[in-house]
């Protein structure tokens, strides 16, 4: 034998307290980062200025608000309602179809395991843009250029669904699996037959399960941008607030809550059934 | 049929992986490449397909330099050098038939491939080499139900879709339990002497590379220190390839081996006499 294990020594002599070594190691930084926060939180708080006799004016609007949760009309509205209805689950249907038509070319064009450096960045700076404002600020722009109503609210839910699904399928395919890519690629697969083959099968559950969650998200966001003009339940929302119809207003929410559970459930079936 | 010539890699890192390897492996001939972790064997046959690209030398393969192809040429050479991997690379969410036919991906369009619509003959190989590897029963499972030794078959399947002419398998045992192990390893040196294919084997497990193959290529630093018959393996070779060990037991191991066909009775280690 050429190796002989050290024999273990009397326990004694080790020792018996063993402390996991903090995150940051230098003491002085660790508790002047303690201060800093904690400082910046007393700072920050007491900045803060509360109206409170506004506060106290403002509850018996708010109770008006939800008692009328208890008194919801759905009939007085009813056919401005449905039309708003109508519009806002084609525009989100639509959308998501286009944004996910639209997101996988450009997702896997943001793969760097997969893409050349120029498509690469090319389809970065894409979902970069699309990410960078909010649904209700496209929705502003889009309603200026095209005017009110769904079309615009198509426009800004499709672009919204490219930068949220398009980085997502990207980074999802950064994650693969790379034998698998490997052995397909040394069977002298084409590159289309890569991504068929090797790429597909990784990322088709979670393009899936994130699609049917756009699908979900679009529908909320569609009452949200209504709101700026863009069409749907939301411009209907809008109206009967701007009316003092709380009972409609809360017949339509009661509805958006309605339509969100529904699919947050089958959306969340259809996920377990992919995996 | 293939020879390599001056073979050298650095990596981007600076590591010398390879320093100059030259090998001729005649048609038919299974190599078993042996060398401690890091001594270049798997970047020695990835560079052969070009999965990692050679910094210098030249590896010729039926008189055609893989070297100088260009992408194209590249796909359709690798066709003929079928890889078999350690971790078996199967795409796990496809299933066994669709695995063993991605061997023909290099041999059909990608409208075909992408609707499962493979040539009649490609269909028959599938079959009759599934049935070959003794998958006949597992066709269509998906390939992530398979236990390990399941799946190197379906590995080793795919490889023979490819009509290779030689075969480049990386540690094709070394996720495998002893018993499966050699039946892998004879169902890999069985299929290579019925179709004359070549291969080169990368394998950490010496006493098993000295049961199966005809000739050992001993790799220390990225360079040949052996080259010779399993027999001439001796305690020298070993110190040459690994470094100084006791290696009485690796190889009376070898020379201690019974018939691998030959059943033992677990209690007195004789030879089984059938009834």
């Amino acid at each position: 034998m050429l190796h002989h294990p050290k024999q273990i020594q009397a326990v004694s002599q080790y020792p018996t307290r063993w402390k996991k070594p903090p995150f940051i190691r230098r003491a002085w930084l660790r508790y002047g980062m303690y201060l800093f926060i904690s400082g910046y939180l007393v700072l920050g708080f007491t900045s803060v200025e509360i109206n409170w006799t506004r506060v106290a004016e403002g509850i018996p609007r708010g109770w008006i608000f939800i008692s009328a949760f208890f008194t919801p009309d759905f009939l007085s509205r009813s056919s401005d309602i449905w039309q708003g209805i109508k519009e806002s689950l084609t525009m989100t249907l639509t959308s998501t179809i286009a944004g996910i038509a639209l997101s996988i070319p450009i997702g896997v064009g943001a793969a760097r395991n997969l893409a050349p450096a120029p498509i690469y960045l090319a389809c970065r700076s894409i979902i970069a843009i699309t990410r960078s404002f909010q649904e209700i600020i496209i929705a502003i722009l889009f309603v200026a250029m095209v005017g009110f109503g769904p079309l615009a609210g198509f426009l800004t839910l499709t672009l919204a669904t490219i930068g949220f699904l398009a980085k997502l399928l990207a980074e999802d395919i950064e994650d693969i699996d790379e034998s698998q890519t490997e052995a397909i690629r040394s069977t002298g697969a084409s590159w289309l037959q890569l991504i068929n083959y090797a790429v597909q099968p990784q990322v088709m559950p979670r393009l899936i399960g994130l699609s049917m969650y756009r699908l979900d998200i679009n529908f909320r966001e569609s009452a949200v941008i209504g709101i700026v003009g863009a069409g749907g339940i939301g411009a209907t929302l809008n109206t009967a607030i701007d009316r003092y119809e709380f009972d409609s207003a809360a017949a339509i929410l009661l509805i958006i809550i309605a339509i969100v559970f529904i699919s947050e459930y089958s959306s969340g079936f259809i996920r377990n059934r992919v995996q | 049929m293939l020879r390599v010539q001056a073979l050298s890699k650095r990596y981007a890192t600076g590591d010398q992986a390879l320093g100059g390897v030259t090998l001729t492996i005649p048609a038919g001939q299974v190599v078993g490449l042996i060398g401690p972790s890091g001594a270049g064997k798997s970047t020695l046959i990835r560079c052969v397909n070009r999965l990692v690209e050679p910094s210098g030398g030249s590896i010729y393969l039926n008189d055609i330099d893989l070297t100088r192809l260009n992408h194209s040429q590249l796909r359709q050479a690798r066709r003929r050098m079928a890889m078999i991997f350690q971790e078996f690379a199967l795409v796990e969410r496809l299933t066994v038939m669709e695995n063993v036919l991605s061997g023909q991906l290099g041999y059909v369009s990608f409208w075909r491939s992408l609707l499962r619509q493979f040539p009649a003959a490609a269909v028959a190989k599938a079959f009759a080499t599934l049935d070959r590897v003794g998958l006949a029963d597992h066709i269509d499972k998906r390939a992530d139900t398979l236990s390990g030794g399941q799946r190197q078959r379906v590995g080793i399947a795919r490889a023979l879709l490819q009509n290779p002419d030689l075969l480049l398998v990386d540690e094709p045992t070394a996720s495998l339990d002893p018993k499966t192990s050699r039946q892998i390893m004879r169902l890999l040196t069985d299929v290579c002497a019925e179709q004359q294919l070549a291969a080169i084997i990368n394998i950490h497990d010496v006493a098993l590379a000295r049961m199966f193959v005809q000739r050992i290529v001993g790799l220390r630093k990225g360079l040949v220190v052996f080259d010779g018959p399993p027999e001439s393996l001796d305690a020298t070779a070993l110190t040459m390839i690994y470094g100084a060990e006791d290696w009485t037991g690796t190889i009376q191991e070898t020379e201690c081996q019974p018939d691998p066909y030959v059943q033992l009775d677990p209690m007195t280690q004789s030879p089984l006499v059938p009834a």
